[in-house]
């Protein structure tokens, strides 16, 4: 990280909302560097939309404060109103306003902002270059497809410059081809301009595309704020792991950095900030970091599974492998090429680089 | 056993599989008789009118009438009255119902249900009823709103006339606004929060907010009412004939009756209509093209949720606004009819001694007139809404369905009264079913003929929503499980319709018991209902007995509109036609 994003940009400190005795966001701590990209990645339900429209101005926190550049917008005392927080949103609905056309849309925070008309006109110009749109520019949103209408939102909500750039859900309109593309677009966009951005998403696989941090929300509070490759690789809790790609979830005996798994032979080390040794911890184990057969280069032996059931996806194989000794079964994804009948023996091997244990 | 089942019953299946004859068609015959229905209701009388204006009460081909209708200065001026009267009752309206409908649709003023409410009051209300309150209460000098102010102030004159230019606007805007209301809250309902919230994080304030984005959303949707309204107020003749008659100002309406009057001038009357009805003709189209224009269909992929916009102390000034506009177009009118209904003599006020409730039993018991244009307002109008409601859905479905041939041309006749002012459509159909062979003037047939043709549109229209709200595949299952039209019509399609075809029913109904234009030609002596009957008991100046044959007939409409409220649910008088 060089020197400009390591200063905060945005903070949420201890941030709660409740609704009668429900909490919906509880005692949520963020820290945002400037330009950096943090994705809110939950369920439907987490909180995560509802942290968004507080940092937006649009909801009122119950506890906790919300600062930018170390000046507080929303706490007990007041909260600044969204027009005067110098963010920008792109919505779920996109909000694009059907009477104005696809400049005037843009246009429209520099008009409020009272920019002067050429300013305004060169700028939106620009903008609607960067979004590929200038050949729509006097166009109204009816005649977009979805895919121009979003390129409109982001247009709108970058030419202002934002403080802050706030996006709630953009792509879940989308189909999934133009979702993939968009995404990338963000994440092209956001390496551009460098706004400091609050991305919304139920979807992970959105989430690894765009995001520098992702910080994954279960009912309201926040289970781990990482970079994808530590997310998916170390993750904390059982939630995190199940909910960022496929996992076994298994209970093993961990000590001394090393773990064992009832019925299967063998101990794989972990990852050197384990938590301290117990008799029973929570571990999670990749499918794709299991092998069948012969042991792959680093791969250590696990010992012999039966195959109990198996799905063929077309990238991969789905089975459910079970120790021929007994024990917990394991799903394992292995390549197309690897053929085993239900009921046939193999060998088990594991990629320690998949394993994780959990808190 | 499963065999049995799954195995298809060879001769059914023969007997499905043979085409049936084309006469044997049901489609065919409901076009037939749709059709036919049609051409009586609606296209008959429009030609009966284009032609009778063009000849001589014998028959001779001629422009005289259009000479003699539009060639006299006094004429002339009653068409530019009513201009001026359409322009200065779009302008209260509008300054009535649009901010109510902001405050009901996007505010968090208290008590937003109860003014939605008091609009569906002033919209139940038949106009010339409120004409006959507002008489009552600001006639130049027995009105009790002019008295209390000579008892308040002291000084000899009142300052109110209801008898003026500006009193008669007033009183049309009262109980026309809820047409403008209910265009622009329908369009500010469909306004999504988000794009509200889109301007406030992009540095708009409320104020701006509500300029830029919210107003100008509802903008085709109030210039459409505008539209409405202005035609509404130009073909209007209740109202005018209580109050523009007594101040003097002729109005085209109030001109055409005239025409009616002894010597009886039906080609002149039609002369007259004719530029009347090009002028609604031509606003209508631009009003279809105004709301139909592209990009201001509000878009959005999810709706988004909808909060009321937090507007802070102007809660309270929007509040005052609609209790005042509630206290004048309903509560107001209202207490004077029923104190009117209950006094000896109106003028009196509330002396004792005043206080009586022979009106009530004069109008039971005694004076036949009365009872009976009551009994006739009820039976025509439900008549009317029973025939509006069966032919209604069967255009509806015909034509949206496309089941008939020409489904374009089945619409556009059952939509076409729309562009024509009740009374001109009444003049039209004098000339046609008036005189022999049909015979037809002063039967209570020619009033539920008039009605009927007058709001099928209104049937046609909300019957039309409903069927297009259908999914078409719930039909085609019955169609493929071997159900034939009928079928469909009488298992799905009605059972899921019953609410609205209920709701249109009262629709229909209530706007029945309000009519007065097309009636007021085609009643004879027997067929006199409540509107006429008002007219003559205003001119006696009997208004003890009127105002008690109007807080009955309210009192019937209100009990129609709660029972409908019921059954069909709370909006389903406001929702916005097409």
């Amino acid at each position: 990280m060089n020197k400009e994003h390591s200063m905060s940009k945005l903070q949420l400190k201890n941030i709660c909302k409740t609704y009668g005795s429900t909490a919906v966001v509880d005692d949520l701590s963020l820290d945002l560097r400037a330009g950096e990209l943090v994705t809110l990645l939950g369920p439907s339900g987490c909180g995560k939309t509802t942290t968004l429209r507080m940092i937006a101005g649009f909801i009122e926190l119950s506890a906790g404060t919300i600062e930018v550049d170390g000046t507080e917008i929303s706490g007990a005392k007041r909260t600044v109103p969204p027009e005067h927080r110098g963010m920008s949103m792109i919505f779920q609905s996109y909000a694009i306003w059907p009477n104005m056309t696809v400049a005037e849309n843009v246009g429209f925070g520099l008009k409020v902002r009272r920019t002067s008309a050429d300013e305004t006109q060169r700028r939106v110009g620009e903008m609607l270059d960067v979004v590929h749109l200038s050949h729509l520019a006097h166009r109204y949103p009816a005649e977009l497809s979805g895919g121009q209408q979003q390129r409109v939102a982001l247009a709108r909500a970058m030419v202002v410059r934002p403080e802050v750039l706030l996006l709630d859900e953009p792509l879940s309109n989308l189909d999934a081809n133009l979702r993939e593309e968009m995404a990338n677009e963000i994440r092209r966009l956001h390496d551009e301009f460098r706004f400091t951005t609050v991305y919304v998403t139920h979807d992970q696989s959105e989430a690894m595309t765009i995001s520098d941090r992702i910080a994954v929300l279960n009912l309201g509070k926040l289970e781990q704020i990482d970079t994808p490759w530590n997310l998916y690789n170390r993750p904390r809790t059982p939630f995190v792991a199940g909910f960022i790609g496929r996992t076994n979830l298994v209970t093993g005996h961990l000590r001394a950095g090393q773990v064992t798994l009832d019925g299967f032979g063998g101990t794989v080390p972990v990852q050197p900030d384990a938590p301290r040794d117990q008799a029973e911890a929570r571990v999670s184990i990749r499918p794709q970091s299991l092998h069948l057969g012969a042991a792959a280069h680093g791969a250590l032996p696990m010992g012999r599974v039966s195959v109990v059931s198996r799905t063929y996806l077309g990238e991969y194989w789905d089975y459910m492998v079970r120790p021929v000794d007994g024990g917990e079964a394991l799903k394992v994804h292995a390549p197309p090429s690897s053929v085993l009948e239900i009921g046939h023996e193999s060998a088990l091997s594991i990629d320690p680089a998949g394993v994780a244990v959990l808190s | 056993m499963s065999e049995a089942v799954l195995a298809p019953a060879p001769l059914r299946a023969a007997a499905l599989r043979r085409a049936p004859h084309r006469l044997a068609d049901p489609a065919f015959w409901l076009f037939a008789v749709l059709i036919a229905l049609l051409v009586l209701l609606v296209a008959n009388p429009v030609v009966r009118l284009v032609w009778d204006s063009f000849h001589t009460a014998d028959g001779a081909w001629s422009l005289q009438s259009y000479a003699t209708a539009l060639g006299n200065a006094r004429n002339l001026q009653a068409l530019l009255n009513s201009l001026a009267l359409g322009a200065a009752v779009t302008v209260l309206t509008l300054a009535m119902g649009v901010p109510l409908a902001l405050a009901v649709s996007r505010s968090n003023m208290p008590a937003r249900g109860l003014a939605h409410l008091s609009v569906l009051a002033a919209f139940v209300m038949p106009n010339f009823l409120g004409a006959i309150a507002w008489i009552l209460l600001a006639g130049p000098n027995a009105g009790w709103l002019n008295r209390l102010w000579i008892e308040l102030t002291g000084v000899d004159k009142g300052p109110f006339n209801i008898f003026s230019f500006w009193g008669l606007a007033f009183v049309i805007a009262l109980y026309t606004y809820p047409l403008v209301y209910v265009f622009t809250k329908a369009a500010l309902d469909l306004v999504s929060t988000e794009l509200e919230d889109a301007a406030a994080i992009h540095g708009a304030g409320k104020f701006q907010t509500m300029v830029r984005v919210t107003l100008p959303l509802a903008l085709p949707s109030i210039v459409g009412a505008s539209i409405l309204i202005f035609l509404e107020a130009i073909a209007l003749y209740g109202t005018p004939a209580l109050i523009a008659i007594p101040a003097r100002i002729n109005l085209a309406t109030t001109q055409l009756v005239s025409f009616f009057q002894y010597p009886l001038q039906v080609e002149q009357a039609a002369a007259f209509s004719m530029p009347i009805l090009l002028l609604t003709i031509v606003m209508l189209m631009l009003q279809r093209r105004l709301l139909a224009r592209r990009g201001f269909v509000s878009v959005s992929g999810k709706g988004g949720e909808r909060r009321p916009l937090d507007i802070g102390p102007w809660r309270w000034v929007l509040l005052a606004y609609a209790s005042l506009i509630g206290l004048l177009s309903v509560v107001m009118p209202l207490v004077i009819l029923v104190m009117a209904s209950l006094s000896k003599a109106w003028g009196r006020g509330l002396a004792s001694g005043n206080l009586t409730l022979g009106n009530y039993t004069t109008i039971f018991f005694e004076q036949v007139t009365v009872r009976n244009a009551i009994v006739n307002t009820l039976v025509y109008s439900i008549a009317t809404a029973l025939i509006c409601v069966v032919m209604g859905i069967c255009i509806a479905y015909a034509t949206q369905r496309r089941v008939t041939p020409f489904p374009a041309v089945v619409q556009g006749l059952a939509l076409a009264p729309v562009a024509v002012p009740g009374l001109i459509m009444a003049i039209g159909l004098y000339a046609a079913y008036a005189g022999p062979p049909f015979s037809l003037y002063g039967t209570g047939m020619l009033i539920v003929v008039a009605f009927t043709t007058r709001f099928l549109p209104i049937a046609v229209t909300a019957c039309a929503a409903a069927v297009r709200s259908l999914n078409p595949e719930l039909e085609e299952a019955v169609r493929v499980l071997g159900g034939g039209r009928v079928t469909v019509l009488a298992k799905v399609v009605l059972p899921l319709l019953k609410k609205t075809l209920v709701g249109v029913f009262i629709l229909v109904f209530v706007i029945c018991t309000k009519e007065l234009s097309t009636a007021v030609f085609l009643t004879g002596p027997a067929s006199r209902v409540v509107s006429v009957l008002t007219l003559d008991l205003s001119e006696q100046g009997n208004y003890e007995t009127l105002a008690a044959m109007g807080v009955v007939l309210v009192v019937i409409t209100t009990l129609v509109v709660a029972a409908g409220m019921r059954v069909a649910g709370r909006d389903f008088m406001l929702r916005r036609g097409g």
